[in-house]
Formats: structure tokens, sequence, C-alpha cells
């Protein structure tokens, strides 16, 4: 048994572990410490197979985003009584064998893989020289899958839209109603004033290094959402009306970059979303730069919640 | 070199994993909220080994991010402790 | 050189090592939440940092140093406000949370 091995097997054992105790735990504020440890452990996972971009998304969301979001929900629940809702048996049941059946899916699914796996890879490495890009996993996003990586943009508009309508009519146009720290505190402020700044630079080396080493949009996106919001939280700045004009160009900034450098490839290169020869590899960091300030204003905004306040005048 | 950086990063994982139960197996919250801490400093340390047994630089972004995201479930925590709520 | 590089960055990751067996003993033998803060934040730190210094020499240029660096000091930085803030909420209850 090589040490690597070893190594594996303790993850392995350690994920699992932390997976049964997070269903197990009675509490919902112990079940989400459970997920989000369990989070940065998958990002670990995924180094060991070779999956750095995944690797990056997780820590990214499972440290930044979802602790804050989960976290942000059962304070809510507290303040709204909801933990004293009982749920009945028969929905517990149902649950519990909707969730069984999708891991038994799961399993047969990775415990039974075909003889010979259907792979696209060895042809996306012959031709990504082409592209001028260095990291495949940005090869098979904006050229190979671009289809599937504008429509998952605007599938994070679309899930904001379906956040915001959950606010009653009078407030429409108002304030998300993220809580913020209601004592000013002398360390949280020092953080926002520190932190962020540093975490600007990483998102732009994330946004940067993605065209040639593992990062990329998405991750960029994420920490410079997370920054926004401690600054929020923090109460250094306030959390904007979605009525502010910057606001709403910002979020759809990066979509519209990218269908329109599509819709030119249609007479440039023949193809919708195609890139004319030479010119791939620029176009791709201004779509990714684009998409890098549009994911971070939605997951920012997806996590402020929905509206609370009417806007201020 | 290589198997020594491997068996420092398994033993760290180990000690973190120890960690993980202790904390994670006592009542108070507030031991709950060590655990995202615990892996900002021990996750870090052990994506650094395998990032240089490995000879795979991009791994060190990775514990970049989880250093720069150590401290965001204690923001969170607090935000969330009772008697904190208020609106904006 | 190279071996003198070599025990350098074995000894430190060892005795980096050993910090961070010293922080989960001292989690496992505090009694309270506030003892077990400083074998989470300032035992842990320093065996990162110890970590951090070893592996120093087998990095490849300057920016990869930095970077390594970097880690330390913004795993520092949420060392010394995670304390806080928690301490602070342990205080406010007036237990152990």
């Amino acid at each position: 048994m090589t040490i690597f091995a070893v190594f594996d097997i303790g993850l392995v054992v350690l994920i699992l572990g932390i997976a049964v105790s997070t269903i197990a735990a009675r509490d919902a504020f112990a079940a989400v410490i459970g997920f989000v440890v369990y989070g940065l452990l998958l990002s670990i996972a995924w180094v060991r197979l070779a999956a750095v971009d995944v690797a990056l998304t997780e820590a990214a969301i499972g440290g930044g985003m979802t602790g804050m979001l989960m976290l942000g929900a059962v304070a809510r629940l507290r303040f709204a009584g909801g933990n004293d809702i009982s749920i009945s048996l028969p929905v517990r049941f149902a649950t519990a064998v909707l969730c069984a059946l999708v891991a038994a899916g799961l399993a047969i699914a990775v415990l039974s893989p075909p003889d010979a796996i259907p792979t696209l890879a060895p042809m996306v490495m012959e031709n990504l020289a082409q592209s001028g890009l260095g990291n495949p996993v940005a090869g098979v996003l904006f050229v190979y899958r671009a289809l599937d990586t504008l429509l998952e943009k605007v599938v994070l508009i679309l899930a904001l839209l379906g956040v915001w309508s959950l606010a009653p009519d009078s407030v429409w146009g108002g304030i998300p109603g993220l809580r913020v720290y209601a004592r000013r505190s002398s360390t949280l402020t020092f953080l926002a004033q520190l932190l962020p700044p540093v975490g600007i630079v990483v998102a732009i080396y994330m946004c940067w290094v993605g065209a040639k080493e593992p990062g990329g949009a998405f991750q960029g996106g994420t920490v410079l959402a997370a920054m926004w919001l401690l600054v929020m939280i923090a109460g250094l700045k306030r959390v904007p009306s979605i009525g502010q004009p910057w606001l709403r160009p910002l979020l759809v900034v990066g979509p519209v970059i990218f269908l329109a450098i599509g819709l030119a490839g249609m007479v440039l290169a023949n193809a919708f979303l195609a890139y004319p020869p030479g010119y791939a590899k620029p176009l791709i960091v201004a779509v990714e730069v684009a998409l890098t300030l549009s994911i971070g204003v939605a997951l920012g905004l997806l996590a402020a919640g929905p509206l609370e306040q009417a806007q201020q005048q | 070199m290589i198997s020594f950086l491997l068996g420092a990063a398994g033993f760290v994982l180990m000690t973190v994993a120890l960690a993980l139960v202790v904390i994670l197996r006592r009542p108070a919250e507030v031991d709950h909220m060590m655990a995202a801490q615990l892996l900002g400093t021990g996750g870090g340390a052990i994506l650094l080994l395998l990032a240089t047994a490995t000879e795979t630089p991009p791994i060190v972004d990775v514990a970049l991010l989880l250093a720069l995201f150590a401290s965001f479930a204690a923001v969170a925590f607090v935000r969330s402790a009772p008697g904190q709520e208020s609106e904006v | 050189m190279n071996l003198a590089l070599d025990i350098f960055t074995v000894s430190a990751v060892s005795a980096g090592a050993l910090f961070f067996l010293a922080g989960t003993v001292g989690l496992l033998r505090f009694p309270d939440s506030l003892t077990r803060l400083h074998a989470l934040t300032k035992v842990d730190n320093l065996g990162l940092g110890l970590v951090v210094l070893g592996l120093l020499p087998q990095t490849n240029g300057l920016f990869g140093a930095l970077k390594l660096v970097s880690i330390w000091l913004l795993v520092q930085l949420s060392g010394a406000i995670v304390t806080q803030l928690i301490a602070g909420t342990v205080r406010r209850r007036g237990s152990n949370g």
C-alpha cells in the first residue's frame, strides 16, 4: 500500500464521518457547521482527484458563501421561531426515502462505470492550442461548451430574480434584508477594512490565471461577492437598494458581452459563440473579466436575500 | 523527500481529524465555530504539503482561498448569535 | 547545498507537524472554550508557520515563496480575528456558550 493510498483512505473515512455527523445532528446550527467542514474537506478530496478547478470552487463556495448563507438562515429561523415547528413523521420518512434514492442512484452510477468510459478529453487536449488557452477546463467552458457556460450565468440571474420576487409589492426596488452586525465591533471593522483589498487582488488573480491554470471567473466572482458581503455585514457600507442605477448594468454586463461576442461570431466565424481565428484568447479573457463582475454582484445579492425595506429617499 | 512530505500531510490530516471529532462532539456552539478556523490552518498545511509533494503549484491557490475564508464562518456566527438581530 | 536545504525542510516541517499535534492535544485537554481558543489559533498558527518556512526552499521562484508567506499571514490575521469574535461572544453569554 503506498503512502498516497493511506492518505486517501484516511481522508475518505474523515469525510464520511463528518457526513454522518451532519445528518445525525439534531440542531440546525451544528448541522450547518458540519456541512461547512464537509465542504472544506471535499476541496482537499478534489485536489487528490487532480481536479484543482473544482477544488478552488468548492473552497470559495463552501468556505465563503455557503456558511454565510446557511448560518444567516439559521439566525432567521431562530428570530422567527421556526425551530419550534415540528415536522410530521410521514414527511420525514418521505424525505429520508427520497434522499436514500438519490444517494443509491449516485452510488450505482459511480460504482458501475462502463468498460470503456466515453471521453472527449484527448480531443480537447489535441485542439486546445488553437484557442491560445493553457487551462483545458477553461477551454471546455469557453470554447467547446460555451453555450452551457452562457446559460449557467443566465440561470444565476434568474435565481436572483426568484429571490427578489419573494418580496411583497410594497418594498419592490427596496433594500435586501441582510442581517448586519448590530453592535459596532472594532474587531469586525478591522477585518472588513483589511481583508477586502487582499480579497480583490486574489479575485483579479483568480480571473487572470484562469486562462492558463486552474481558476477563472466563477472563483474570482465568488471571492468578490464574499468580500462585498463582509463589508456590508460589518456596517462599513450600506446594503444597496436594488433600484440603484449602477447595480443592474453590473449584474448583466457579463452575460450581455458573452452574448454579443457569440452573435458577432455568427458573422465573423460562421457559428454562434465561435471566435474569429487568432482572437480567441483576448475575447475569452474579456468575457471572463465581465463575468467575474456579474457573478460577484449576483452572488452577493443572492446571499443578501429577499427585499425587506422600501427604498429610502 | 516526496514520501516525507506526504507522510507529514497524512500526520497533519490525522491531528486535524482528531481535533474535528473532539470539537464537533462538544455541545457548545462556540466550540463548533473553531472547526472552520481549524481547517484554515490544518487544511492549509495539508494542501501546501500536497502541492510541494506532487509538484502541482495550483494547489497552493486552494490553500490561499481556505486562508482567505478561514474567518468567514466566525463572522457569520457572531452575526447570527442570539440577541444580535437587527434590521439594516 | 541541496542536502542542507532538504535537511532544513525536513526539520522545519516535522516541528510544524508536532505543533499541530500539540494543538490537538490542547483542544482535547483544556477545560473551557477560552483556553481551547489558544490551542487552536496560537499553536496551529505556529505549526502552519513552520510548515511554510520548511517549504520555502522547495518552491521555485520568488512569486511562489511570496504566496506561501502571504497564506501564513492571512491565516494569522484570521486566527486573531476569530479568537476575538468567539471570545467576545463567550463573554457576553457569560458562560461556556
